[in-house]
């Protein structure tokens, strides 16, 4: 067995801090939605294949730059995000069947999905697509730089809103004692209605990174959702940038192993090292 | 026209006349089938519909069957081989259809065999991946990859290549581990080692792998003359993808069962090599059949909204099953189940593919894949030289 080149590694840890970084852009909304509202909500992903589709169409038919598709996408799915967490407290659903309903809320989306744009694969042709650095011996992909960018940026920006502003003290409050957060005047209705506003937007952002790099078809939905719930668990509920951290590990660990040992060896390397940190973290209850 | 002629005539329009109104008026032959209409598999199953909703239309405009009219009932099985098990199990006793058509893709088959293997029905398939594991004696393939595919198609691939101006000396297997492709690749490796090629890198990925980046870097690593890819539906752009960020074209490149249209569409495909029954070209167009059913399965395909509506393995594989099971109903005379399945093994059957027979091991008869290649945008077959579009032959970078 040959060992690989510092290239090789190299290239292939970039792959895996970009794809981390999307798993970390997925996972902020579904976590802070998880934490903070008590909402578990598996719709997060349809939202962001809805997303990414409806950029799709606005750009290849409505020839619209993909990332001012973002100008539409963000207030159209805040308002989605408002739409079913007032549906969700209209009936009083519980965390846990929170995420039995937004399970069935997935495969409405889907359905709607493959109604609209049927079941056949759907390629976003950007003019980002093919585009790449060259930095000394490694390549950086366009569309995942771009995708990088977003979830530092956002990650960072929900951080300090949650750490420094009012509105991010408040809704930390309620995700702590709501009672108590009430009789201090935080109005926890609206508060939850923004929040979960917030979360959907974040997933039509994910959504236009999925449609820049991806090709797209209404099953694969399904198909992130074991490895975002792993770095949103991993990252921490809630959490800002725990997410994006445990997303970037757990992309940066699977692309190693696929690197050195086998592709078909990185989901066990990254799961096995996901029970490892979530057993010896310090403080885990 | 002479008076004799113009009787004759007559009398043969209303024998038609009344053999149509005779077969309107009985209750017409229901044949029951699932197919992934949801799901991860939904996008191919599409073309599964909409070939058999034009073979029964045909085939109901020729006077149906035995002189019935023929009803296909399709449920969707979202893509899942148990919820395949479960539905043909409700078409055989609570639907009670007459006759059975396979579903789509090796699990949900492989599910609607038992079921038919319990219930003693023939079940024609149209794209069954691992012909060992056809167990069932009335079970017949309509995708005919010959009893030994892992040997054979590999075969068939690397005698297209030695044939080329610049034959490969290193090769390169990577390959997803879903099953029907998995074990092609396994039989690759073996073919490419009797045959004296160098292997310089051998690579599996689990089925749904997100990142082929390092994968792509590994390839550019090794450097083979020959990259064979043993990758099912967009695996195979996903990795071409992944090789142009990193600025690297595979010399000669091989795509087990690629999606057809994205692969031939994509710039990053040129000259990529892949496996087929049919393509839109002479000599497989020369049939009649083909003809009329290219026409309408454009017309149709458009109309429900598939990107891509030119005819090729899916299709024509779909295709064929329905004329495996109209050949052996016809042939029988019967809708006994086990009259057909006697027929259909005893005798062979033209279809759009080709001639079939169903006498060999797990009821399969030659291999008739041929090695297609993307060449300006389109998919033609390459190889063997008696089947390749005309003017074209294989290209090398």
């Amino acid at each position: 067995m040959t060992l690989p080149s510092a290239t090789l590694l190299a290239q292939s840890a970039l792959s895996g801090v970009f794809i981390g970084a999307l798993y970390g852009l997925l996972g902020l909304g579904l976590g802070l939605s998880w934490g903070l509202l008590h909402v578990i909500n598996l719709a997060h992903f349809a939202f962001a294949f809805l997303a990414a589709y409806v950029c799709y169409q606005l750009s290849t038919v409505g020839h619209l730059d993909p990332l001012l598709t973002l100008v539409l996408i963000v207030p159209l799915f805040f308002a989605l995000g408002v739409l079913v967490q007032w549906l969700l407290s209209r009936f009083a659903i519980s965390p846990l069947n929170s995420l039995l309903a937004t399970f069935g809320l997935t495969a409405i989306i889907e359905a709607a999905i493959q109604w609209i744009w049927t079941a056949d694969f759907r390629k976003l042709e950007s003019v980002y697509a093919g585009e790449k650095l060259r930095i000394g011996a490694l390549y950086v992909p366009i569309p995942e730089l771009l995708t990088l960018t977003l979830a530092v940026a956002l990650s960072f920006a929900v951080w300090a809103a949650m750490r420094y502003t009012d509105l991010g003290k408040a809704l930390r409050a309620l995700a702590e004692d709501a009672p108590m957060a009430a009789a201090f005047g935080v109005n926890r209705r609206a508060m939850s209605l923004l929040l979960s506003g917030v979360c959907t937007a974040l997933a039509g952002v994910a959504g236009v990174c999925l449609a820049l790099s991806f090709t797209l078809t209404p099953a694969q939905i399904y198909a992130w959702i074991g490895v975002v719930f792993a770095a949103v668990m991993l990252g921490g509920l809630g959490s800002a940038l725990g997410p994006l951290v445990a997303g970037v590990i757990i992309g940066v660990s699977e692309a190693l192993t696929a690197a050195i040992a086998s592709p078909s060896w990185s989901p066990i390397v990254s799961f096995t090292l996901l029970i490892a940190l979530l057993l010896l973290r310090p403080g885990r209850t | 026209m002479t008076l004799a002629r113009r009787i004759a005539r007559l009398l043969a329009v209303a024998l038609l006349a009344a053999a149509t109104a005779h077969a309107q008026n009985q209750s017409p032959i229901r044949i029951g089938s699932t197919l992934a209409l949801t799901g991860p598999l939904a996008q191919t199953a599409l073309v599964h519909k909409v070939v058999g909703e034009i073979y029964v239309e045909q085939l109901n405009k020729r006077g149906g069957l035995l002189g019935r009219q023929v009803e296909w009932i399709v449920k969707d099985d979202q893509s899942k081989p148990d919820l395949a098990r479960t539905l043909y199990e409700q078409l055989i006793t609570a639907d009670k259809v007459d006759l059975l058509m396979g579903p789509y893709a090796t699990g949900a088959i492989l599910s609607a065999m038992g079921v038919a293997q319990r219930y003693n029905k023939v079940l024609v398939h149209h794209t069954f991946g691992i012909p060992s594991l056809a167990k069932y004696d009335m079970q017949f393939p309509a995708w005919s990859l010959g009893p030994d595919p892992g040997n054979t198609v590999p075969n068939t691939v690397f005698d297209a290549l030695a044939a080329s101006p610049k034959p490969p000396k290193t090769i390169a297997v990577v390959t997803s581990k879903f099953p029907s492709v998995h074990f092609m690749s396994l039989g690759a490796r073996e073919v490419a080692k009797k045959r004296g090629l160098n292997e310089v890198l051998f690579l599996e990925w689990d089925f749904g792998n997100l990142d082929y980046g390092p994968i792509a870097a590994r390839i550019k690593e090794a450097k083979p003359d020959f990259l064979w890819v043993g990758a099912i539906g967009l695996e195979g752009n996903q990795l071409l993808e992944a090789l142009s960020k990193i600025d690297y074209t595979p010399q000669e490149h091989f795509y087990m069962y690629p999606a057809p249209a994205p692969m031939s569409k994509s710039p990053l495909a040129k000259n990529a090599l892949s496996m087929t029954i049919f393509e839109e070209h002479p000599p497989f167009t020369n049939n009649p059949a083909s003809a009329e059913f290219i026409k309408l399965y454009h017309e149709r395909a458009a109309k429900a909204g598939i990107a891509d509506t030119s005819v090729e393995v899916q299709a024509a594989a779909s295709y064929t099953a329905w004329q495996i099971l109209e050949a052996g109903v016809r042939g029988a005379g019967s809708l006994d189940d086990k009259a057909i399945g006697a027929w259909l093994k005893k005798n062979k059957v033209d279809t759009i593919t080709g001639r079939l027979h169903f006498d060999g091991p797990s009821n399969y008869g030659d291999d008739l894949m041929r090695v297609k290649q993307v060449q300006n945008g389109r998919w033609v077959t390459v190889w063997p030289k008696e089947y390749a579009a005309p003017g074209a032959s294989l290209a090398v970078q």
